[in-house]
């Protein structure tokens, strides 16, 4: 691990006046440099182990019998999921209720969404109510752009259409950097649906950035053109794609973004395309197998290797909550 | 600017708490040590070798990070977050007798926010504190059990401890702040 200095203790105490740094010493310190978290693209790989080392650290608050610290009190955070979602919404609210933030949910049915009301209005009304952070889930890309260009408070974007979800990037990187100790060099193959994810697109930026060796794989109505212009192995077979993988990440079938006829049938993507015991077989031996979630079993992947001995899937999820949890701590701080 | 401890006097004065710890303790059973990160874990892990040298019972040490807890978290307005790092008490601490260990006793604010944390871990039988060094200028009302050495200071100074953890020697010194 990177050894960190924490610019307020170098001094034997916490001093009288907060950070009073000259502005060349506050380059070294580490920090996000962004009001907004909206893309992975927009990290340096400095911040992102930022993330990964501060998320860490937030995973002890979760063993504690008393899973909460005061590090966010008084702070509002809002919500604003317009597509539906299990873990992500609810890993934010954990995440920000064991930081002791105030949190308001609001989903698009049951709001002034359903009346007609534009994201922008929307946004604005809420901003209006003074909140410091606003978590965004949309169908269309840049929703959390738009949002965080609105508004003074934070923006977390939690996944904006077929754009990005970069928490998702950011905790898979904290599941393989804990299981495999690094990033860099790792063989990781990206299997599923690419055209509609916007995890894989957060994905292949992270972990390009922080030097592992990614091959990306799916059905040829479901690539996403230009992907070898972002230094990736591009492959139809998921027998390339598996061999020699350390790290194996199945995308989700996304029948919500479906609005064609990508494969004849559910039955032929797992007969082509789904992980199984025996495919999984010519990866390494200590290979990882991830999904972002929910699991269509049966379809991209067999219960058997989701519930089997190599899948770090759950794990995915707790860590979910740690990474949540650094990314809202950090946003906190000032922006110069 | 001239050391006002070397890494002699700092081992000599660890060791002098660390007896005045077993003269306090009619028993080690119920004591743990817990370090304030960053330079109070090294300081702890120091004590809790004299002590078993000099009893032979092995205190559990753990190490706790205040970040989380600190009372100017929320307060500035620009700048970045301060590093969060691991907390590490990987024992119960209801009912022990817990010595908090760091390095330099200044403002107590540190100390408030290391109460707060220990409070969230469960409830000690009673709570003790040592430090390397003592420069006065509290805003709380906090006072160490067992203090290395008390160094009258000025505000516009500051008190830098290198420990060889963390700095590959041991040192105090005190520095005029513009200079640091």
């Amino acid at each position: 691990m990177p050894s960190t200095v924490n610019p307020h203790r170098g001094v034997a105490d916490v001093p009288k006046t907060p950070v009073s740094v000259a502005p060349g010493l506050l380059d070294e310190v580490p920090r996000l440099r962004t009001k907004d978290l909206l893309s992975i693209a927009d990290l340096s790989a400095d911040e992102i182990l930022l993330i990964l080392d501060t998320a860490e650290a937030m995973k002890e608050v979760g063993t504690r019998s008393i899973k909460k610290v005061p590090a966010l009190r008084g702070r509002t955070v809002l919500n604003l999921f317009f597509e539906a979602s299990t873990r992500t919404r609810t890993s934010f609210e954990v995440a920000q209720k064991r930081l002791s933030a105030d949190t308001v949910n609001i989903a698009a049915s049951g709001s002034s969404v359903a009346k007609g009301e534009t994201l922008a209005d929307t946004v604005l009304n809420l901003e209006a109510m003074a909140p410091d952070m606003i978590v965004v889930r949309h169908a269309s890309a840049g929703a959390g752009h738009l949002v965080g260009r609105l508004c003074k408070a934070r923006v977390i974007n939690a996944g904006d259409g077929m754009h990005e979800h970069p928490t998702q990037a950011l905790l898979d990187a904290l599941t393989i950097r804990e299981r495999k100790g690094k990033i860099a060099g790792l063989k990781v193959s990206i299997i599923g649906d690419l055209l509609h994810s916007r995890v894989l697109r957060s994905n292949v930026l992270l972990l390009r950035l922080l030097g592992a060796d990614v091959c990306v794989c799916g059905p040829a109505t479901m690539m996403l053109p230009g992907m070898s212009r972002l230094g990736v192995r591009v492959t139809n077979s998921i027998d390339e794609a598996v061999e020699g993988a350390d790290v194996i990440m199945l995308l989700r079938i996304q029948l919500e973004r479906m609005d064609g006829y990508f494969f004849p049938s559910r039955r032929e993507y797992f007969r082509l395309f789904g992980m199984t015991p025996e495919r999984l077989s010519r990866a390494e031996t200590d290979a990882i197998i991830m999904h972002p979630g929910p699991l269509n079993r049966g379809v991209e992947i067999a219960s058997e290797v989701a519930d089997g001995p190599y899948s770090v899937i759950l794990d995915q999820v707790a860590n979910g909550v740690a990474v949540r949890m650094a990314v809202l701590y950090l946003l906190a701080g000032g922006v110069q | 600017m001239p050391a006002v401890m070397v890494a002699d006097q700092v081992a000599r004065t660890i060791t002098r708490i660390a007896h005045e710890v077993v003269e306090r303790h009619s028993t080690l059973e119920e004591l743990a040590l817990i370090g304030i990160r960053t330079r109070g874990v090294p300081i702890a892990r120091r004590l809790s070798t004299v002590l078993h040298d000099i009893t032979g019972t092995t205190v559990p040490t753990g190490v706790l990070d205040i970040t989380l807890y600190r009372d100017d978290l929320m307060r500035h307005p620009v700048g970045p977050q301060p590093v969060l790092r691991k907390t590490e008490i990987d024992f119960s601490i209801d009912d022990l007798r817990i010595l908090l260990v760091d390095d330099v006793l200044y403002t107590g604010r540190t100390v408030r926010a290391a109460f707060d944390a220990l409070i969230d871990f469960g409830r000690p039988r009673a709570i003790e504190l040592a430090v390397l060094v003592d420069r006065g200028h509290r805003e709380l009302p906090i006072k160490a059990d067992y203090v290395g050495k008390n160094l009258p200071t000025s505000l516009s100074q500051s008190v830098q401890v290198r420990l060889k953890e963390v700095e590959e020697f041991d040192e105090v010194v005190i520095a005029d702040a513009l200079d640091g």
